[in-house]
C-alpha cells in the first residue's frame, strides 16, 4: 500500500490528499519559524511523496505542539494537527518515539492518569481543605485501551 | 442552582491546588453547585493521542458517559481536558458512524456514548450560566488598575469548528470577562501563539523560546501580570520564568495568576485561601496594586 494511503485509512489521517501545498500552515506555526527541523507543509509533503522511514525516524512529527493554528488556517480543511497524531500513532507502532511517550503511556496504564498522585500531594489537598480524590476507573480505561489496540510505547537507547 | 460535574484531570490535582481551590471556591460564591464523580480517568489529552487517537477518543467518550449517567454537564478547567472531552463529544454527536464505532468499544465496559450532555470551560460557565452582569453586581474587590494579559493558550479556542468558544482569530469573551472584575485586559503581539508547554521533554530549548516570548511580549505591552486558563500555560510560563532568568539572564517578575483566581480576589476571597504560595512568581504586586 502506499504510503498516503495507508496514513488516509487512520483515525486523523483521512484528510492527507486534500493538502495542495500552500504553506498557510508553515506560516501559522509557532515551532517552524523557531526551530528548522519542523515544518508542517514539508511533513505533509513528504506523507504524500510516500517518504515513510525519514517521517518515522525523523524529529519532525515531534515537534508540533498540538496548536491548532494550522489546521484552523488551512484553506483545505486539512485537519493537520491530527495528520500528525496519525504519523505519530504509526511510528509509535514501529516502535519510534521519544523516551517521554514511554512514561506517559506507563503512567496512564497502571494509574488511569499521566501525573502521578503521590500521599504527600493527597496530604497538601487536605491542608487546603480540597476534597479527598475519587477514584480512578483505570480497570475500565485499560479495557478500552486493549479495545482499541493500544501499544505502550518503548524506550529505546537511540532516542533521548 | 446549575450542577455540574467537575472534571479536575491530571495535572491540576497532582500540581495545581491554587487552580482548583479559587475555581470551586468561586463557582460556590456564584451559586454554581460541583458534583465529583466516581472514576473519571485522565481525559487523554495530546500525549496520548500522539500514541494512539482512538483509544483516546474513546477514553474521553467514557468519561463523558460518567457525566451522562449522572445527568450533569462537565466543567473542565484544564484547556487539555476542555480539549479532548469537548472534541469527542462534538465529533460522536455529529458522525454516526464514529459514534457506533466507539460505542462497540464502550460495551465492553457496559457503557454507552449517547450525546446528552455539554462539556464546558470555565469561561462558559460563568459567562453562559451567571453572566457578565451578575459577576459585576458580586464584584466587592474591584481589580480597577491592573492591566491584565489575558492568555487562552490553545486547546480553549482551537479546533473552533468543535470546540465553539469563541471566534478563534479574534476571541473576546476572556477580556470581556476580565473587564467584569474591573481589570484592564491588554493587546500583545502573539497573544493567541502557543506557550510551547507540550514541547517540554521534547525540545526544552524550543519551549523554553515560545514562553519567553511571551513573556517578552506581555511585559512590553506594560502588563501586571498575565493571567492563563490552564496549568500548561501557567506552569510554561511561571517556572519558565526561573528558567528564562537561569539561561538568558532575563528577569521578568510577572505574575501568573489563573482567571479564577483573580476572579477570586474580586470576589472578596482572602489572599490566604489562595494558595497563592504555591506559585513560584509571587504574586504580591497584583495583591498591592489592588489593595
Amino acid at each position: 500500500m502506499f504510503f498516503s494511503e495507508e496514513v488516509t485509512c487512520r483515525h486523523g489521517g483521512e484528510t492527507l490528499t486534500a493538502c495542495y501545498q500552500c504553506g498557510t500552515c508553515a506560516s501559522s506555526c509557532p515551532v517552524a519559524r523557531l526551530d528548522s527541523r519542523f515544518n508542517p507543509r514539508e511533513v505533509l509533503n513528504l506523507a504524500l511523496l510516500g517518504e515513510k522511514d525519514e517521517i518515522l525516524s525523523g524529529d519532525a512529527i515531534w515537534l508540533c505542539t498540538s496548536c491548532f493554528n494550522c489546521q484552523e488556517r488551512c484553506p483545505q480543511n486539512v485537519e493537520i494537527a491530527e495528520l500528525i497524531f496519525a504519523l505519530r500513532n504509526i511510528a509509535i507502532e514501529a516502535g519510534n518515539s521519544p523516551n517521554i511517550y514511554a512514561d506517559f503511556g506507563g503512567a496512564l496504564i497502571a494509574d488511569g492518569r499521566i501525573v502521578a498522585i503521590s500521599k504527600f500531594v493527597e496530604k497538601k489537598r487536605e491542608e487546603f481543605g480540597l476534597p479527598p480524590l475519587k477514584p480512578v476507573g483505570v480497570e475500565d480505561l485499560n479495557k478500552i485501551l486493549e479495545a482499541t489496540g493500544f501499544t505502550k510505547p518503548e524506550k529505546t537507547e537511540a532516542s533521548k | 442552582m446549575k450542577s455540574y460535574a467537575i472534571f479536575l484531570g491530571c495535572t491540576i490535582p497532582a500540581r495545581q491546588p491554587n487552580y482548583e481551590l479559587s475555581a470551586r471556591k468561586t463557582l460556590e460564591k456564584l451559586g454554581v453547585e460541583l458534583v465529583d464523580l466516581d472514576n473519571f480517568t485522565c481525559c487523554c489529552p495530546a500525549p496520548i493521542q500522539s500514541i494512539n487517537l482512538e483509544s483516546s477518543q474513546a477514553v474521553a467518550a467514557y468519561n463523558i458517559c460518567l457525566a451522562e449517567e449522572a445527568g450533569l454537564d462537565i466543567v473542565a478547567l484544564c484547556n487539555g481536558c476542555f480539549e479532548s472531552l469537548a472534541m469527542a463529544n462534538a465529533a460522536l454527536k455529529k458522525d454516526k458512524k464514529l459514534k457506533a464505532h466507539i460505542n462497540e468499544v464502550l460495551a465492553k465496559v457496559g457503557k454507552e456514548f449517547k450525546g446528552t450532555i455539554e462539556v464546558k470551560n470555565f469561561l462558559q460557565v460563568l459567562m453562559d450560566d451567571i453572566g457578565l452582569e451578575k459577576i459585576k453586581e458580586k464584584v466587592t474587590k474591584p481589580l480597577s488598575s491592573l492591566k491584565v494579559a489575558p492568555f487562552y493558550g490553545c486547546h480553549s479556542l482551537r479546533p473552533s469548528k468543535l470546540l465553539q468558544l469563541d471566534d478563534p482569530e479574534r476571541p473576546q469573551i476572556f477580556e470581556n470577562l476580565l473587564e467584569a472584575l474591573g481589570a484592564e485586559p491588554l493587546e500583545y503581539r502573539n497573544k493567541l501563539k502557543c506557550c510551547g508547554g507540550l514541547l517540554k521533554g521534547i525540545s526544552d530549548d524550543t519551549a523554553l523560546e515560545l514562553a519567553r516570548e511571551k513573556l517578552a511580549n506581555t511585559s512590553k505591552a506594560g502588563a501586571d501580570c498575565i493571567s492563563t486558563l490552564c496549568p500548561f500555560c501557567f506552569v510554561a510560563l511561571d517556572i519558565g520564568q526561573i528558567q528564562v532568568k537561569g539561561k538568558f539572564q532575563e528577569i521578568y517578575d510577572l505574575p501568573i495568576l489563573h482567571y479564577s483566581e483573580l476572579l477570586a480576589l474580586a470576589l472578596g476571597v482572602a489572599p490566604e485561601e489562595l494558595a497563592l504560595r504555591s506559585h513560584k512568581i509571587k504574586a504580591d504586586k497584583v495583591l498591592e496594586k489592588i489593595a
